[in-house]
């Protein structure tokens, strides 16, 4: 079978969108958006902003709460997706992150996790709608984004406990089924799985979509990003790069990828170890660089394209985008690069055995 | 890229057709290593941990995790131990798989494995149904599984049932379930040949022959299979085994079997394989000649060196008195015992010399096998009485000698009794036997004893233990009442506690905190012999004392902290959510015989045919299912010897009608009035709700919901019965006993048993039929009659359902039960003779059996108004089912 045969195939089965995205990612590599946490920064927000109207008189502090400003202040939101699309992003990811159960207990605010994702993926819906009306031959995608969660499944708090755990799966499962039907609902057109530091966590998400699809009885393309940590090449849960993307297979991904904690440079045999196994399109969205000594991420744009360029050429890439640092700015620059360069074709199953 | 079997620890490990046998590490499997089982259940978590870690180092390249043991709780002990792995990388780094015949345990496993794993196992044994929901399942945990060649007639014994069940299998998890071809892999069941059956001679081959058909014919399929199974027939003879266990690899592996679960330690390599054993093992294997069997064996007695003889043949009496009684006491003969004892006294300067010399020598190794799982209860039994019947000769030797020369000393003295109110006792006797066998006196005060009774006694005869027995309920609060009457009287010695409903969990939590001295739980006989020796040894005891003291105020501890997670409802939120019958329209059916109907010496014959044996098995500490337990590689050949003597025995009593049965059953009009069940004679039947926090579509159910109510207008009916297999039983034991025979008199008691609960069950088939005749055409066979597929009920007084023993007086009551049948009630609501039974008939079809479970305060409140009866005395009948601390 030819490779424009699978392909078709796949297309076919698979596609509900509009435009079909996969269609889009044989022909040219596509940009995901940079950081919505730098982005809020800018606004200099203080806790009465976070709090709003509607939450004046809650009983806890909420600033830094930012999933919530998709309640509190959505026009800041809106705007940041509309400056990324601006900039050249393809897709942009929904301001959802900490967006479930288990994170926003932190607040107090579990109960406000499934509408959070609706407004979430509502607002990201909009200001996609508004560009792809723009410029209609370039369509414009929204990733409902799932985080990693604040509490983890493979690992123990206590050292002196290590089978302790402070969730159990069902737990987990359970809050990610929950804003992956919001998201669903508000009409995202992927799912994003990202920041993968463990990847129990991951797939208990993987779980909560596939059912999160029968209740809903509509099937979207996954995206999965794993987040390797340091130079040990492994997950914080300790997986190599290979064993992670076998844990996660299953969930017939349309991408994977590493994002997060690493800048480009350091990502580089990650990326390319993926990009020689993975039997769908390779997804790379690094920092601005690494932290510097007042915590910030400070490679310019300039910089942070040459590091990615070198992917581009090698042919390791399918999607690209900025984590952590990135602004409109690097996604501009990053979009530019990547017009010159061809996606990383995919690889094919031999069916023999 | 091809389709490969591509699984995941911390690390990946794909499988080509290049790489070599996969091994699978079999040692951190509760049911395959008694040294594992024992870390586990002991919560020695630290050694398991390095036992997965020798195996990785070892070089496993998946580990197998198996938590199926009845005492563990499987669930947790699986999820605790794959989360100790999961913090280690050095184990952690491979796959593992998830090894249960219980689902809930798997699902459990999955739940804990970021890596790709393998489920071992799911089949069709449960129907396509179950079959498709748990491929779903796991194929949303992104996990292999093992598929075994097993569907709802039973496992594939044959070449032919092997494929058409693995090709049914591919066919729906390719097809319906869409799971990846290259994550499926088949065992077609690994079965141990060699037995002696001839049916079994072809079992090797059929697997090889499998193994390449569903290789050719199952695209990306695997092959996988528990390798030490095939060498079974050949425990202790790790030179056989290891030869058989590489031969059989090298052709299946050759057949394309691609993984398997082996201790890497016990394979040979093939080619260092000594020529002519290999001949013989391979003509097992491959069945290649009719007499292969017999040749191994032969050839097996040789290179164990020990030149085994032939238990048929009588060479063994050309060797000298010692090694004649040595043999008979292994092999339980008893001929010839007394003969050689003699032979031995005259030999030996003293009597009492004979008995430490030779006979405690034989009864060594009887211990030795016993404990490494070679020897069998049955077995164990048969030896104690050769042993009893030798020491019998040397008595009055001995007291001769003592008169002559002061006192002597055994290794300790045990005191055992079944407490105040209880009549059960065959698992003391087999307790007190086993322990006899391990040389300590045994001081048995039977059944029915008092509290002062017991521990004057040990006064009386320095009793080194206590060993308290009981089986129903109430016996447990007695227990805490000998251990609190202990403490008081200053006590110091240990106390064991067991039978039926004893516990770890009650004895930590109840019993242990009322006496300074050490109390152990003792789960079986074969485990009373470690428990034992720690205790009396000087040097060991302080230390096993503390270990024990301090692991039951864990138990303690744990126990608290869990009870605060339970959930539950309030009993009128309970009663709400009552079971839901719907009454409009439901005719209950008329009894064709209203009233009282007594049964005077039912016909023994008609009774055995509803016997259920698999309880009996159980008794006797041999675990399988009848009538399956027979090809059971492990205990199956004592179980047939065991089945003999049990059904001559019967034969025996009916033909000598030495066992009588007698019945009186009832059957009235009734209703019910909230929970409790009013006959229309004023009888009032007081019943408990559960009051656990059900999910969404399940009932707080209780006995009397399955009785129309009241208000209902409709007329009901309930039955009620007691029935006993065991008068005259005395008289049949007693004989037993005047000739040192434990085996036929334990024996003995436990037909009883079983005749009385086949009796219950003759009975309801007779009240189901006839007597309130719902049920006229029903034609069932035994197994299922056992699996209860009929409708209505028959629930006891003092068991799950209602587990009030007080109510039984109501049935004797109405009943009138002991003048009508000569079956009496002890103060603890135990029946005389031990072996009856007695419970309450409901008829309604949806009626079925269930667990009480816990019950809380505001129901118990309301019970002891409606009983009539003080709080604190329900509360203490109640205590095993309370859900708070009183």
């Amino acid at each position: 079978m030819s490779l424009l045969n699978t392909m078709k195939n796949q297309t076919h089965k698979k596609s509900k969108m509009k435009t079909d995205i996969r269609k889009l990612l044989n022909e040219r590599i596509l940009i995901l958006d940079g950081a919505m946490g730098t982005m809020i920064q800018r606004h200099n927000l203080q806790e009465a902003d976070y709090r709003g109207e509607r939450f004046k008189d809650f009983h806890k502090d909420i600033k830094g709460n930012n999933d919530l400003l998709c309640l509190t202040q959505p026009q800041i939101i809106k705007d940041i997706h509309r400056k990324y699309f601006e900039a050249g992003s393809d897709i942009v990811e929904t301001n959802t992150f900490n967006a479930q159960q288990v994170s926003m207990e932190d607040y107090d605010m579990q109960h406000l996790s499934r509408e959070i994702n609706l407004e979430a993926a509502k607002i990201a819906r909009e200001a996609a709608d508004e560009y792809t009306a723009l410029t209609p031959d370039k369509p414009r995608f929204v990733a409902g984004a799932i985080g990693p969660m604040n509490r983890t499944l493979s690992l123990s708090p206590d050292v002196n406990k290590p089978e302790f755990r402070t969730v159990v799966f069902d737990q987990v499962k359970n809050a990610y089924l929950e804003q992956a039907i919001a998201l669903i609902e508000g009409g995202v057109d992927l799912i994003l799985i990202e920041t993968i530091f463990d990847t129990l966590n991951c797939k208990a998400a993987i779980y909560a979509c596939m059912e999160a699809f029968e209740i809903m009885n509509k099937e979207l393309p996954i995206m999965i990003s794993g987040t390797i940590t340091d130079a040990s090449g492994r997950t914080l849960s300790g997986q190599t790069i290979e064993a992670f993307y076998l844990s996660v297979r299953h969930a017939n991904p349309i991408s994977v990828g590493i994002n997060c904690a690493l800048g480009a440079q350091q990502m580089r045999p990650y990326i390319e170890a993926l990009s020689n196994m993975a039997e769908c399109y390779v997804s790379c969205y690094p920092n601005a660089g690494l932290p510097n000594e007042f915590g910030e991420y400070d490679e310019s744009p300039a910089a942070m394209g040459s590091q990615v360029k070198d992917f581009l050429e090698s042919g390791f890439i399918n999607i690209i985008g900025g984590c952590c640092g990135t602004t409109p700015d690097h996604i501009a620059e990053i979009a530019r690069l990547a017009a010159n360069y061809q996606p990383r074709p995919l690889i094919l199953i031999e069916e023999n055995n | 890229m091809s389709k490969y079997l591509r699984l995941s620890g911390l690390e990946p490990l794909i499988i080509t057709p290049e790489t070599n046998f996969v091994n699978i590490g079999e040692r951190t499997n509760v049911s395959g290593s008694r040294a594992f089982a024992k870390m586990i259940l002991k919560g020695d978590f630290e050694s398991a941990l390095s036992v997965a870690r020798q195996q990785v180092e070892n070089g496993a390249q998946v580990i197998d995790v198996n938590m199926d043991e009845g005492m563990l709780d499987g669930v947790a002990s699986m999820t605790h131990f794959l989360n100790l792995i999961a913090s280690e990388p050095d184990i952690s780094r491979v796959p593992i798989m998830i090894d249960s015949s219980k689902w809930e345990i798997i699902e459990a496993g999955l739940k804990c494995l970021q890596g790709k794993g393998i489920v071992n196992s799911i089949s069709l044994k449960d129907g396509e149904e179950k079959f498709i929901e748990r491929a779903k399942i796991i194929k949303k945990f992104g996990a292999a599984t093992v598929v075994m060649a097993f569907d709802e007639s039973g496992q594939a014994d044959n070449y032919e049932r092997r494929i058409e069940i693995c090709k049914r299998a591919y066919d729906i998890l390719v097809d319906v379930v869409k799971f990846p071809a290259e994550d499926i892999i088949f065992d077609p069941n690994i079965l141990t040949v060699a037995t002696g059956m001839e049916e079994h001679n072809n079992y090797a081959v059929d697997f090889i022959k499998a193994t390449k058909w569903i290789k050719e014919n199952l695209p990306y399929a695997k092959v996988s299979g528990g390798v030490s199974n095939i060498s079974f027939s050949f425990r202790g003879n790790d030179k056989v085994r290891e030869a058989m266990h590489s031969a059989f690899l090298y052709h299946a592996i050759k057949a394309g079997m691609d993984m398997g679960i082996v201790n890497a330690g016990m394979v040979e390599v093939y080619d260092e394989i000594p020529k002519d054993l290999l001949e013989y093992v391979e003509d097992v294997l491959l069945n290649r000649k009719p007499e292969a069997t017999e040749k191994l064996i032969a050839y097996a007695e040789q290179v164990k060196g020990a030149g085994k003889v032939n238990e048929r043949d009588e060479a063994w009496r050309n060797g000298t008195v010692e090694e004649r009684l040595s043999h008979a006491l292994v092999k339980g003969i008893v001929e010839y015992v007394e003969a050689d004892t003699e032979e031995a006294r005259l030999k030996y300067p003293k009597p009492l010399e004979v008995i430490e010399g030779p006979l405690m020598a034989g009864m060594n190794v009887v211990g030795d096998l016993f404990g490494a799982g070679k020897m069998f209860l049955p077995q164990v039994v048969k030896s104690a009485r050769v042993m009893k019947k030798a020491v019998a000769v040397l008595t009055p030797y001995i007291e001769e000698e003592k008169l002559a020369s002061g006192n002597t000393q055994a290794q300790g003295k045990i005191l055992m009794a079944t407490v105040k109110g209880d009549v059960h006792d065959i698992g003391k006797n087999i307790v007190g036997v086993v322990l006899a066998c391990n040389n300590y006196e045994i001081v048995d005060m039977g059944v029915m004893v008092a509290a002062d009774k017991i521990l004057a006694k040990a006064k009386e005869i320095n009793a080194d233990i206590i060993g308290l027995s009981g089986l129903i309920t109430p016996s447990l609060d007695e227990m805490v009442h000998v251990a609190k009457e202990m403490e008081r009287l200053k006590f110091d010695i240990p106390l064991l506690i067991g039978g039926a409903t004893t516990s770890r969990i009650h004895a930590a939590v109840k019993i242990d905190p009322c006496y300074s001295g050490p109390v152990v739980h003792v789960l079986d006989a074969s485990r009373s012999v470690p428990v034992a020796g720690n205790l009396i040894s000087r040097e060991h005891r302080p230390e096993y004392e503390k270990t024990i003291k301090q692991e039951y105020a864990q138990l303690r501890e744990d126990h608290k902290n869990r009870k605060q997670d339970k959930n539950y409802i309030t009993i009128d939120e309970a009663r709400k959510n009552g079971a839901k019958i719907d009454w409009k329209g439901y005719q209950p059916p008329v009894p064709k015989k209203l009233g009282i109907t007594v049964f005077e010496d039912f016909d023994l014959a008609t009774i055995r045919e509803n016997i259920d044996w698999t309880p009996f098995f159980s008794t006797w500490e041999l675990r399988g299912k009848y009538p399956r337990i027979f090809d059971d590689a492990y205990v199956g050949e004592e179980a047939k010897k065991l089945f003999v003597d049990a059904n001559l025995m019967l034969d025996e009593i009916i033909a000598n009608h030495s066992l009588k049965a007698k019945a009186v059953i009832g059957l009235f009009e009734a209703n019910a009035v909230g929970d409790d069940i009013y006959l229309e004679n004023g009888t009032v039947l007081h019943q408990l709700r559960q009051q656990g926090q059900k999910g969404e579509g399940v009932s707080n159910i209780c006995l009397s919901d399955f009785i129309a109510p009241k208000e209902s207008g409709i007329k009901d009916y309930i039955g009620s019965f007691a029935v006993s297999a065991g008068f005259e039983l005395e008289h049949l034991v007693a004989k037993y006993d005047a000739d040192h025979d434990d085996y036929h008199s334990i024996l003995a008691k436990a037909i009883a048993d079983r005749l009385a609960e086949a009796f219950a069950e003759t009975m309801h088939a007779l009240i189901r039929k006839e007597y309130w005749g719902y049920a006229e055409n029903e034609q069932l066979t035994n197994e299922e009659l056992i699996s209860e597929q009929y409708d209505g009920i028959r629930p006891a007084p003092g068991y799950p359902a209602c587990p009030d023993h007080t109510e039984k007086a109501t049935l004797w009551k109405l009943l009138d039960v002991e003048k009508n049948t000569g079956i009496s009630l002890t103060e603890s609501f135990a029946m005389w003779p031990a072996s009856s039974v007695s419970g309450w008939y409901f008829s309604h079809p949806q009626s079925k059996y269930f667990g009480l479970g816990k019950i809380y305060k505001d129901q118990v409140e309301d019970y002891a108004k409606r009983k009539g009866m003080d709080l604190a005395v329900i509360e203490r009948w109640l205590s095993p089912v309370l859900g708070y601390d009183n």
